[in-house]
């Protein structure tokens, strides 16, 4: 099936075929390697993506269903202010160990933090609450988020 | 390889399946998905996606129903107005389901096709007796929930037909309404029981109707007819109450399972209603 689609602002249009998961078709076949499979099934959260700006699971999403959509993988995160923000946000705060959930968590925030950069520390767990982490307990993950958050109102504010 | 059909009117819909029998309708695909993937490779049936037919996504007034389509999002339920206003206990419900980026996936026609006894949209469909509208090239169907889901995987849809439409009679003079969900989690949790409750007083606090309905302890939603009529006919009481969960514990037959022991699903299912019905007493005494 030929699909055309947006990655991270580029057109890209190619044949695959129209049951390829997402997560293969990013992974393998674009070299996109960001993103992560965790479970495969819906349960980890280390493989989301934004499809039109909203969160989305590429391991339970195909090919035939991105055709004519914008995907935004962790690597068209540092396009955006918001994105370069929250990456600084989360090596600042030290909300990192062995990284394989922090794609997945960056791009589960953005979203959120885009709509309501005020975000409390409740909204963010709510935000994160599909991810899972197996090394930091969260917290610092947290608070690389609300300080974000703090940044980015900031910014809007000044503007 | 499976082929897909992506399809913009019903009409598309049905002749597909028409040549195509063995064909999937798929709408969010977080649970077809899943399966299919655990079937093994060669479990690889057509599929037909469902979310370019704009009637599916739908959320209107219609003739006293809450109608919304069967290809909304938990997502566009949880924030929609019209469900806030008319289907608040839908609205939480869903927001119970996943975690945000299923939600953004996953729909109500998907859930209810599901028709997991661990559905957290379907106790609240049950309490507010909702019906689904299923619609084939041959015509329409509109069934009430309850004779639609007859087991884990089992609904009454027919292969020509699909799930358009869910159908909530709004306005029905319930007064106070609860839905509860308990899991081992709060996020990507499926639910060791749930619970969902509507009541409707007289003005002297009299009881005229209520509706209660399980989630997860049972093989399809649970109710409790006999929980329902221990505290109908009069004011909620320390009594009544007591009466309503002992009767609800001893009419729901959970199981064990890999989440929660029957005798811990039975315990907490008759707590949620306690809860419920306590909390109301309370208030009603301090009004």
């Amino acid at each position: 099936m030929d699909i055309k689609f947006k990655l991270n602002g580029n057109t890209k249009a190619l044949s695959t075929e129209p049951d390829r998961r997402v997560i293969d078709l990013l992974r393998e076949d674009l070299g996109l390697t960001g993103l992560k499979e965790g479970c495969g099934t819906g349960e980890c959260g280390a493989c989301t993506v934004l499809m039109d700006g909203e969160t989305r699971l590429s391991c339970l999403t195909i090919a035939a269903q991105i055709d004519g959509r914008h995907i935004t993988t962790i690597e068209g995160l540092e396009d955006t202010d918001e994105g370069v923000i929250l990456q600084k946000a989360f090596v600042e705060q030290g909300a990192v160990q062995c990284g394989y959930c922090i794609p997945g968590m960056e791009m589960a925030a953005l979203p959120m933090l885009r709509q309501n950069p005020n975000a409390d520390r409740k909204d963010i767990k709510i935000a994160l609450s599909g991810n899972l982490c197996r090394c930091t307990g969260y917290v610092k993950i947290v608070d690389a988020v609300e300080q974000a958050g703090r940044e980015i109102a900031a910014k809007k504010e000044g503007l | 390889m499976s082929q897909v059909f992506i399809p913009s009117h019903l009409d598309e819909v049905f002749s597909i399946l028409n040549q195509c029998p063995e064909a999937r309708l798929m709408a969010g695909g977080t649970d077809l998905l899943v399966r299919l993937r655990h079937a093994g490779a060669d479990m690889k049936p057509p599929l037909i996606l469902l979310n370019k037919i704009s009637v599916l996504a739908d959320i209107k007034l219609d003739a006293g129903d809450l109608c919304i389509g069967s290809g909304v999002s938990f997502s566009a339920i949880m924030v929609h107005p019209l469900v806030q206003d008319h289907a608040p206990l839908l609205a939480k419900a869903v927001g119970t389901i996943g975690g945000p980026a299923i939600r953004n996936m996953g729909t109500l026609g998907g859930n209810i096709i599901t028709a997991s006894p661990a559905g957290d949209s379907l106790p609240p469909i049950y309490v507010m007796e909702a019906s689904v509208v299923l619609v084939s090239a041959a015509g329409t169907r509109t069934i009430p929930i309850a004779r639609f889901i007859s087991g884990p995987s089992k609904t009454d849809v027919r292969k020509d037909e699909i799930l358009t439409q869910i159908r909530i009679p709004v306005d029905d003079g319930f007064q106070a309404q609860c839905f509860e969900k308990v899991g081992l989690r709060r996020s990507l949790a499926i639910a060791v029981a749930s619970f969902c409750g509507r009541l409707k007083f007289a003005e002297d606090g009299t009881v005229v109707a209520a509706r209660f309905a399980w989630g997860s302890v049972a093989p399809t939603v649970a109710g409790s007819p006999e929980a329902e009529a221990a505290v109908t006919g009069r004011r909620l009481d320390t009594e009544s109450i007591k009466k309503s969960v002992a009767a609800a514990t001893e009419s729901l037959s959970p199981i064990d399972d890999i989440r929660a022991s029957a005798h811990y699903r039975r315990t907490v299912a008759g707590g949620l209603l306690r809860r419920f019905l306590e909390n109301l007493q309370w208030k009603k005494n301090h009004a």
